[in-house]
């Protein structure tokens, strides 16, 4: 898709308006003719971000694909909510296996199909964040190293939610969840634990790593054509807010995915090669509180005494994201 | 049957020897089983390999405990009390090393300067392959084209030829040394030779 | 009795896992991830040498991260319609558990060598079968070798018999006894495996042409079901098998492979059962007793899953001793094989022994099997002993402990 500049405030907020662009250039979800990868009746909560972001993900790589795609998803909501036997919600050619192995079942994949000579047909491994950045990071670090041609995308909600939301490498700091309880001395999850896997897939120096919101669809569409436009490992790192797990209303999620990136705690990138290429500047700054008190998950930090010092240690991190990132907002 | 035990340092080609060995005695129309001492030895460290040879398919994977025939491609070895361990009365023990040993107990020693031959023949001082053609000689088990064969299948290029030169010069060195044993007064011998007293 | 003589000269020395790698090959595998682990390395090696070499055409070598990784490799390039083959050992073995039985569960013919190693702790590299017995309810044939010949033949029977079932097979073969062991042995010609195993034509396949969804989650509705079906898949390999096995044997003109045999039963009162390498020994061992007069006999079994009960009950119906050799322990029970066969109904008017040999790589030598079987013969033997127990060292570990 050619990117196509737009002012949005024309229709006066940040939705994107097909009617503004020529038709060739409308969001792929907007077609009619759309894959419709994953259909309705699936058992996801509702205003879930996952099945949101997957519906975009999907379809867009099922158009990158010519409509020949096989998708490999790790065990998770994702899985459960869309297989129950003997339902299925997807219209992809669709194999999970266990909640540890996708990123190595998507490389066996791909290693059949080369060696059936079927270059046609492409690849695509998923998981939610346990699945990624924990059970699943050795497998997907062995995917990058050999190369095999898989785009592996990560729904990152921030905790183990299939499960009843215990923390995960992913859970930011102070997010209460069922293992990180506030108690004395524990602000929820502990300041300086979790890691980064978009830098640590950029290590690997794969052709194309990015991070996405379900907040900024047409983003998330652009970023999947771009990765689908390339071949080898490619990692795409997309937030999706859990209602269920951040303690918030299912109408919050579109929203709260566009505070996390307007607060600076998730910063919207793009890595070719192992290098930084681009870098969304927010448009409209706001400061971390205001993405904080939407969420049931941070209510320890407000009300009486609440814990200002942590809300503005969570301030330093946001901070620390737009200055090394470059994500100050265009003037 | 007819059971060898190798042994030798890791690094030495012991296991190599005993397969080579196996090689020879297959391409000589036998029946032939060979296996290291399994470990996880590193370079240096003291090994064994076994070869048995027979008639009919060899069925038994037991190591050798009773060998017809001792190998040793490191003399410093001698003093390990499993060198001469189960060996049968008379039975053949080969040495590499450039001069005559004597060990009490084990008149029927003989030597071979294998690793003076190799790095003469090959540029490496790997005693394993002239052994088989010392081996050849003394015990007359596998046949030296047999013996060429095997180490033509396991060399390539230059090397091969080198290698089976080296197994030919084992081999007349072992058959003129049997010679002149014959010639030569045995104290006179004994004499010469240098003492390796092992722990029995 | 002396064996069958064979043509030794028409048999190539070679490795046993150099004659595995070789035979792999034949049975052109599309896709084999790998990951090194003692003493597997040298099948692997010669399957990735011969794709390297360009040998082995249209197959992708993948050296992956780990067991768990290769295992998982082996899941989707077979759900993907490839024919697919690792190999492990030991802890590999148990790293890839989870995935075994997704592999079993999902219905994929994946083929798999275990060269048979202890398991640690302590740490110990060398041969018993204690890891592929860990795995007897994972869903997967498990076939056992006596020799490397017999390792050779099972693989190409083993893809032939995952593809007809769509169950995974393991082909065990004892560690190091076997796979770094040379003689001479045959590997079986491309047109001969060609002329046995048909190109992989899979039952399910990820097909954008025609979508399916492969894994999906089953609830106490039909979960037991699902587990009856695989049980009643895997049981008719105890008619397929011998099958198979004797369609192979006649291509290759060696005797054919079977769910389990006997050796020298006829009159026999006393029997050992055993599985794997031991067997070769063990059988000269009763030649011996044989030649004393004893009334001795082997049975060796090499279909371990799905358990051929009924082929066990006829070979043992005579026999009034039963022996069975065990080169694993089930820690708080004691003989696994022992255990399956009582199940079976062997031993119902036998007594049943059970001998615990050759862990972690003892070697399980003639001298003390002679001793095992003069013990039984003359009624001597407890229901369950160790074999080569070092008592001394038994004795001085008490002494010290109750010392303290």
């Amino acid at each position: 898709m050619s990117a196509t500049k737009v002012k949005f405030y024309q229709v006066g907020s940040f939705a994107v308006g097909n009617r503004l662009l020529p038709s060739s250039a409308r969001s792929n979800q907007s077609d009619a003719h759309r894959a419709d990868s994953i259909v309705s009746g699936h058992r996801a909560c509702q205003g879930c971000g996952e099945l949101l972001g997957a519906r975009y993900v999907l379809d867009t790589a099922m158009r990158a694909a010519e409509g020949k795609l096989v998708v490999v998803n790790a065990t998770g909501c994702l899985e459960v909510t869309t297989t129950p036997f003997p339902e299925s919600a997807w219209r992809v050619p669709w194999l999970h296996s266990l909640f540890g192995n996708a990123p190595a079942v998507a490389s066996g994949v791909a290693a059949a199909l080369r060696a059936q000579g079927r270059t046609d047909v492409r690849v695509l491994g998923q998981a939610g964040d346990g699945g990624t950045v924990d059970i699943g990071l050795g497998c997907l670090s062995g995917m990058f190293e050999r190369g095999d041609d898989v785009l592996f995308v990560c729904y990152d909600n921030e905790a183990y939610m299939n499960t009843g939301v215990q923390r995960s490498g992913a859970t930011p700091p102070a997010a209460r969840t069922a293992t990180t309880p506030v108690a004395p001395g524990h602000p929820g999850n502990e300041f300086g634990h979790g890691k980064d896997v978009p830098a640590i897939a950029m290590a690997h120096r794969i052709p194309y790593v990015a991070t996405a919101t379900v907040a900024d669809l047409r983003d998330l569409e652009a970023k999947v054509e771009r990765a689908m436009s390339l071949h080898g490992p490619r990692y795409l790192h997309v937030l999706v807010p859990c209602p269920l797990g951040w303690g918030a209303p299912g109408s919050q999620t579109v929203r709260l995915a566009r505070l996390a990136t307007e607060s600076g705690l998730f910063p919207l990138i793009e890595a070719m090669d192992g290098e930084l290429v681009a870098a969304s500047p927010i448009r409209r700054r706001v400061p971390v509180e205001e993405y904080l008190r939407a969420q049931g998950r941070y209510a320890h930090l407000f009300g009486e005494p609440g814990r200002p010092d942590l809300v503005a240690r969570i301030q330093e991190i946001a901070d620390r994201n737009i200055r090394v990132y470059g994500l100050e907002p265009v003037s | 049957m007819y059971r060898i035990r190798v042994h030798g340092r890791g690094g030495q080609g012991v296991v190599t020897a005993a397969e080579l060995i196996a090689w020879a005695a297959i391409y000589d129309g036998r029946y032939a089983l060979a296996f290291p001492s399994f470990g996880s030895e590193r370079t240096g460290a003291p090994v064994e390999a076994y070869c048995s040879i027979g008639d009919a398919p060899i069925r038994s994977r037991e190591p050798v405990e009773a060998p017809d025939a001792v190998l040793v491609l490191d003399a410093t070895l001698l003093n390990r009390p499993r060198i001469f361990t189960g060996l049968r009365p008379g039975g053949l023990v080969l040495v590499d090393s450039t001069a005559p040993l004597a060990v009490p107990g084990v008149p029927q020693l003989r030597t071979v300067p294998a690793a003076r031959i190799a790095l003469a023949r090959t540029g490496r001082a790997m005693a394993n392959v002239p052994m088989l053609g010392a081996f050849a000689a003394a015990s007359g088990i596998v046949s030296l084209e047999a013996v060429h064969t095997a180490v033509g299948k396991r060399f390539s290029g230059p090397v091969s030829q080198a290698n089976r030169d080296a197994v030919d010069e084992a081999y007349t060195y072992l058959t003129e040394a049997a010679r002149e044993a014959d010639e030569v007064d045995a104290p006179n011998a004994t004499t010469a030779s240098r003492e390796v007293h092992h722990v029995a | 009795m002396s064996p069958e003589p064979t043509l030794a000269a028409a048999r190539r020395p070679l490795e046993g896992s150099r004659a595995v790698a070789e035979t792999v090959a034949r049975c052109r595998p599309q896709v084999v991830p790998a990951y090194p682990i003692s003493p597997q390395t040298h099948i692997v090696e010669g399957v990735g040498a011969l794709v390297r070499g360009g040998e082995l055409e249209h197959c992708e070598f993948v050296t992956v991260e780990s067991e768990f990784g290769a295992m998982s490799v082996c899941i989707g390039a077979s759900a993907a319609g490839a024919r697919t083959y690792t190999a492990t050992s030991s802890q590999g073995l148990l790293f890839m558990a989870e995935a075994l039985y997704n592999a079993s569960g999902l219905g994929l013919p994946i083929v798999m060598t275990v060269a048979n190693r202890a398991l640690g702790a302590p740490i110990n590299i060398w041969n018993d079968q204690s890891d592929s017995l860990s795995q007897r309810d994972s869903g997967w044939i498990q076939l056992y070798a006596r020799d490397s010949q017999a390792a050779c033949d099972l693989h190409p029977i083993a893809f032939r018999l995952a593809e007809e079932l769509s169950v995974p097979v393991m082909v065990c073969m004892d560690g190091f006894v076997l796979t770094h062991a040379v003689e001479p042995l045959d590997v079986p010609g491309q047109e001969v495996v060609d002329g046995f195993l048909p190109p992989y034509a899979p039952c399910q396949v990820l097909d954008p042409a025609a979508p399916l969804s492969i894994g999906a989650m089953v609830g106490p509705e039909a979960f037991t079901e699902v587990r009856y079906l695989a049980h009643h898949r895997m049981e008719t390999a105890v008619q397929r098998f011998p099958e198979l096995a004797r369609r192979y044997a006649k291509l290759v003109g060696r005797p054919a492979e079977d769910l389990a045999r006997g050796y020298r039963l006829e009159d026999a009162r006393t029997v050992v059962v055993a599985m794997g390498s031991v067997l070769g020994t063990l059988e000269d061992v009763v030649d011996e007793a044989r030649g004393r007069g004893l009334a001795v006999g082997a049975v060796e079994l090499t279909c371990f899953r799905p358990f051929p009960a009924g082929k066990l009950r006829e070979l043992l119906v005579d026999a009034e001793h039963v022996v069975v050799l065990e080169r694993a322990l089930s820690v708080g029970s004691g003989g696994i094989l022992t255990a399956e066969l009582a199940a079976a109904g062997v031993g119902a008017h036998a007594r049943i022994t059970t001998v615990i040999a050759g862990l972690g790589g003892r070697p399980v030598t003639a001298k003390a099997l002679r001793k095992l079987i003069a013990d039984a013969t003359a009624r001597r033997l407890p229901p369950m002993e160790f074999l080569d127990l070092d008592h001394d060292l038994l004795r001085r570990v008490h002494a010290r402990e109750n010392g303290r």
